[in-house]
C-alpha cells in the first residue's frame, strides 16, 4: 500500500511576523493537515484565507470549552476563515491542527475540519468553508485583529494521498 | 514535537517514516452510489483512519452518516455524540444496543450545492480480539449560515477483527472516502 502523510513545507519564526504563508502547494494530493504550534503577541484566535482571495467567502461554525462552560459560535460571510481552530496566547504555547479535505478538486467548495488546544483559553473544534471550487494552491496563516505570530512558531504542511 | 502533535490528533500513536498507508478509496461518480463497502481490509496496520467528504442524495437538509463493521447488524453499537451548532451546544446518546452507528451529518439534496460534510473517523486497534472496538470522529459540515461540528464516539460491541466497513447511506456525486492504515 503507498505510505503517505507527506510533509510538503515546515517553518520556524526566527523573529516575529504577522503571517506565514504556504504557497505553490502541489496538487497531487487529497487532503492537507495543517499544523501550527506557539505564540502569538496578543491573544487571539488563528485566521486562514485562501489563493489570496479576500473576499466574504469564508464561513466557520464552532465548538469550544473554556474551563467552566462549552458553547458554540459562527462567523457567516467572512473575509477570513477564523472562530474555529483555536485560541494562541502569548505566554503558553497552544497547538491547532486542521484538516483541509479534498483541496485540490474543482468542483465542490472547500471544507476544512480541525482541533485547537489552548491550555490558557479554550479547546475549541470547528468546521470552516470557503465558498470557491478552485483548487486550494496557496494558504495564508495569520492572527486574526492583526497581531503577530511570535518566534519560535512553527507551521508544518503535510500533504495526503489517497490510493 | 509536531510528528507527535499529528499522531496525538490522529490515533496516539507516534508515526516513523512508511507508518501510514493509503488502503482503499471510493469517489462517487455521477448517477450518486448506494452505499460504499470497504472490504478485505488488510489485518497488518496497528489502526484504521477513514477520511470523508460527502453528501447524500436523499431529500433532506441533512443525514447522519450511518456505518457498520463486519456487516453487522443487530444490538451491536452504542453511540454519543457532542455537537455545536452555531449558537449552542448539546450531548446525547444517539442510540444504544442500535444496528449502527452515526459518526458524521452530510448536506442533502435540499442543502446549497457544492457543500459537502467532512470528517476523519479512527477506527483503533481494529485488529484485537480483546478487545471491543471503539470508533471516535471529529466531523461537520458549515453552510454559511448553519451547520454543525461534532465529536461522535461509538461502541462496536464485538471482539472481532474488523475486516469490512459498511457505510449506508445514498451518496451523492463528488463524495469521497478514504480509508488508510497505520502501522503500530
Amino acid at each position: 500500500m503507498p505510505s503517505t502523510y507527506t510533509p510538503i513545507a515546515t517553518t520556524t519564526l526566527g523573529s516575529a511576523q504577522a503571517n506565514y504563508t504556504f504557497s505553490s502547494i502541489p496538487a497531487t494530493y487529497t487532503d492537507l493537515v495543517l499544523i501550527v504550534s506557539g505564540r502569538v503577541s496578543t491573544v487571539s484566535q488563528i485566521s486562514l484565507q485562501f489563493n489570496s482571495n479576500t473576499a466574504t467567502n469564508y464561513s466557520v461554525t464552532s465548538l469550544y470549552g473554556s474551563g467552566s462552560a462549552a458553547g458554540s459560535g459562527r462567523n457567516s460571510n467572512d473575509v477570513e476563515m477564523v472562530g474555529g481552530f483555536g485560541f494562541f496566547d502569548t505566554t503558553a504555547v497552544s497547538t491547532s491542527i486542521i484538516h483541509i479535505m479534498n483541496y485540490s478538486n474543482t468542483t465542490t467548495f472547500k471544507t476544512a475540519i480541525g482541533r485547537g488546544n489552548s491550555t490558557s483559553h479554550y479547546v475549541h473544534a470547528g468546521v470552516g468553508l470557503w465558498r470557491q471550487t478552485s483548487a486550494i494552491n496557496t494558504i495564508k496563516v495569520f492572527v486574526n485583529g492583526g497581531y503577530n505570530w511570535s518566534t519560535g512558531t512553527t507551521f508544518t504542511l503535510y500533504g495526503i494521498k489517497a490510493a | 514535537m509536531l510528528n507527535q502533535i499529528a499522531a496525538i490528533h490522529g490515533t496516539g500513536v507516534l508515526p516513523v517514516t512508511n507508518s501510514y498507508e493509503s488502503i482503499a478509496t471510493v469517489t462517487v461518480g455521477a448517477g450518486g452510489q448506494s452505499g460504499v463497502t470497504f472490504s478485505s481490509i488488510p489485518s497488518t496496520y496497528k489502526h484504521l483512519q477513514l477520511r470523508f467528504m460527502a453528501r447524500v442524495t436523499g431529500a433532506t437538509t441533512l443525514d447522519n452518516l450511518t456505518m457498520r463493521l463486519n456487516n453487522t447488524a443487530g444490538t451491536s453499537y452504542t453511540a454519543h455524540f457532542l455537537q455545536g451548532n452555531g449558537s449552542s451546544t448539546s450531548s446525547a446518546w444517539i442510540l444504544i444496543n442500535g444496528s449502527e452507528l452515526y459518526v458524521g451529518r452530510l448536506p442533502g439534496a435540499n442543502s446549497t450545492s457544492g457543500i459537502f460534510g467532512v470528517g476523519v473517523i479512527d477506527i483503533l486497534d481494529y485488529q484485537n480480539t480483546n478487545k471491543n472496538k471503539t470508533v471516535r470522529a471529529l466531523d461537520g459540515q458549515d453552510q454559511n449560515g448553519s451547520g454543525e461540528v461534532f465529536f461522535h464516539s461509538g461502541l462496536f460491541n464485538s471482539t472481532n477483527a474488523v475486516n469490512e466497513i459498511n457505510l449506508l447511506n445514498s451518496y451523492a456525486q463528488y463524495s469521497s472516502f478514504a480509508l488508510y492504515g497505520i502501522k503500530g
